[in-house]
């Protein structure tokens, strides 16, 4: 039974050394993270769903389409999966220019399948001023830039990123990330990302799939995974939650945009972005701290107000992990052993959340 | 000055050159695509098979040919079934000789283009719906042109150098056989150096400019 608003892995790939095992239901919408180190099978996972690599058992539903099932020795070739690829090197074809690149895939798909005109892509990437150079003229986020487009423009049903920034230096990722976002904003087409940096799952899933020694330790709504006790992401110094909002107004005069979240309202520096528009706001660990009363007359504007799910004492360290509900999201804050024993923090305690950084991540 | 006959044993090196690249350059490139891509353990077997006559003398080739192309050989039996009669001695026979000596001239640089494109660029093809027939002439073949160019070069200069092969199953016929290597040897055999060196310098010149003209264009393109 397939059914359309999933894509069903049951994949069986290996070697003797390293095998892939994989079963998982993800949502056909939205950006799904397919998240883990290297070597956890993330990338051949991407490649065995594209059909680049023919995994030996099992089977690839998109949407209520098969693209394999070994039982019944179905395999559809690549080049007949409705789906685009981007490569971790944008790996443009040399020999054309960067409007040829483009033209490659779209000519090759039926016009009545066009849902994205060639204009479309250009202009959701920002890439008019470079349809008449060669490939070899562009620099590295240009590139990739051009990849993505390219891939757009064959109006995939899934679209696939492996790693599309882990080859760029930071400057060139900040000058694509932005885009990625744009995509998601705009476009409905769903994505499977795979990466292994917290930052850009944060900024750009809503889902994840966490895949360790090939097979998958968790899956689920991505602020569900981040925080969750029984996974490492939580327990990572850089360990980061994502809280799903709406701007809710602006204030001029503080030169200050409030944001919506569960648990109460948050201030982030001036926006241009409108009122009512849902965003995210990533929020690290580090950055929290607790307090079991209001606290009065502080400098720090954004409280949230929640309950205390569990506190995690850190084996060898000084910190505790504190996972907080704040009603239909969790939020998390590490804190010294000695503050959570002080204030005496257990599982159902109201808590005061004091937040020094906020960062508007979509 | 060249004679009469130079010039036609001339004009029959160019055209046996000629036609030698050009079929070559069809059943050489499945050839080479096949080398280049297959994972079969028999790619070793075939590519020492096609390797061969770059170590082997050239009248041993040419030996077996003429015995197997004879009337007794089981591909004179196979040509004279066809119809087309017996091979040695003929133009034809000459060209069927010139492509197996040729033949690694022609693959080896195909197959060395092949593999530096590497496997990237047909997955990135296959992702934006091109089928596998599609991709080989809209990526492969722009992507190894400088290997066809080589190819090409490689192929109709050896063929034009060749000697054993050619004496072997072409024997010595003027207007049918007779090539200028053939013709070089015949004019030193009869004392007649001076048109000897008209020829011999000719095919000096020749292999020079095409080797300059080679190499000067494989630098260029490693600077790009």
């Amino acid at each position: 039974m397939s059914d359309s608003a999933y894509i069903e892995l049951d994949l069986q790939h290996g070697w003797t050394d390293f095998g892939l095992r994989v079963e998982a239901r993800l949502p056909v919408s939205g950006v799904t993270a397919i998240f883990g180190h290297s070597g956890s099978g993330k990338t051949t996972l991407l490649r065995c769903i594209a059909g680049l690599e023919r995994a030996r058992g099992g089977r690839v539903t998109v949407a209520g389409e098969c693209w394999q099932d070994e039982s019944r020795g179905l395999f559809v070739p690549p080049h007949k999966r409705a789906l685009g690829y981007v490569f971790q090197e944008a790996s443009l074809f040399p020999h054309l220019s960067v409007r040829r690149n483009l033209e490659y895939g779209q000519r090759r798909i039926p016009a009545s399948e066009r849902r994205i005109s060639l204009d479309q892509a250009v202009e959701l990437l920002g890439i008019g001023h470079l349809l008449e150079r060669s490939p070899q003229r562009l620099s590295g986020g240009e590139r990739q830039r051009v990849g993505i487009a390219r891939a757009l423009a064959t109006s995939p049903r899934l679209l696939l990123l492996d790693e599309p920034l882990a080859a760029l230096d930071q400057r060139r990722k900040q000058e694509v990330l932005p885009y990625l976002a744009r995509l998601h904003a705009e476009l409905g087409i769903p994505m499977l990302y795979v990466s292994h940096s917290l930052a850009e799952v944060t900024r750009l899933a809503d889902h994840m799939l966490y895949l360790e020694g090939g097979a998958v330790r968790a899956a689920g709504p991505l602020n569900r995974v981040l925080t969750s006790a029984e996974l490492p992401l939580a327990h990572l110094d850089e360990a980061e939650t994502a809280l799903e909002g709406q701007i809710e107004a602006h204030d001029e005069a503080f030169q200050l945009s409030y944001v919506r979240v569960p648990g109460g309202r948050l201030a982030l520096p001036l926006t241009e972005l409108p009122a009512g528009r849902a965003v995210r706001v990533g929020i690290q660990a580090r950055d929290v701290s607790l307090a079991l009363e209001k606290p009065q007359r502080s400098s720090i504007l954004n409280q949230l107000q929640g309950q205390v799910l569990d506190v995690l004492h850190e084996p060898d360290s000084a910190q505790s992990l504190v996972r907080i509900d704040l009603g239909g999201a969790v939020l998390l804050s590490r804190i010294t052993r000695r503050s959570a024993v002080e204030l005496e923090l257990r599982g159902g305690i109201q808590v005061y959340a004091q937040i020094k950084a906020v960062a508007l991540v979509n | 000055m060249p004679s009469a006959v130079d010039l036609s044993a001339v004009r029959l090196t160019i055209e046996l050159a000629g036609l030698t690249t050009l079929i070559l350059m069809v059943v050489g490139t499945p050839i080479a695509w096949w080398l280049a891509t297959t994972r079969s353990r028999l790619r070793g077997l075939f590519g020492a098979l096609v390797a061969l006559p770059l170590v082997l003398p050239p009248s041993v080739l040419g030996f077996y040919l003429l015995v197997s192309l004879g009337p007794r050989g089981p591909l004179g039996a196979l040509t004279q079934w066809l119809g087309l009669g017996l091979l040695p001695f003929t133009f034809a026979g000459l060209v069927v000789g010139s492509v197996f000596y040729s033949m690694p001239f022609v693959v080896q640089p195909l197959q060395q283009a092949f593999e530096a494109i590497g496997k990237r660029p047909l997955e990135v093809a296959a992702t934006l719906r091109a089928s596998p027939l599609d991709t080989f002439f809209s990526v492969v073949l722009p992507l190894a042109r400088p290997g066809f160019i080589t190819a090409a070069i490689l192929g109709f200069a050896h063929t034009v150098g060749e000697f054993g092969v050619v004496l072997m199953i072409g024997g010595n016929i003027p207007e049918r056989t007779r090539v200028v290597s053939v013709q070089i040897y015949d004019h030193v055999e009869a004392l007649e150096y001076a048109e000897a060196h008209w020829l011999a310098g000719g095919m000096l010149v020749f292999s020079f400019l095409v080797l300059l003209a080679l190499y000067t264009f494989n630098s260029r393109k490693r600077m790009v």
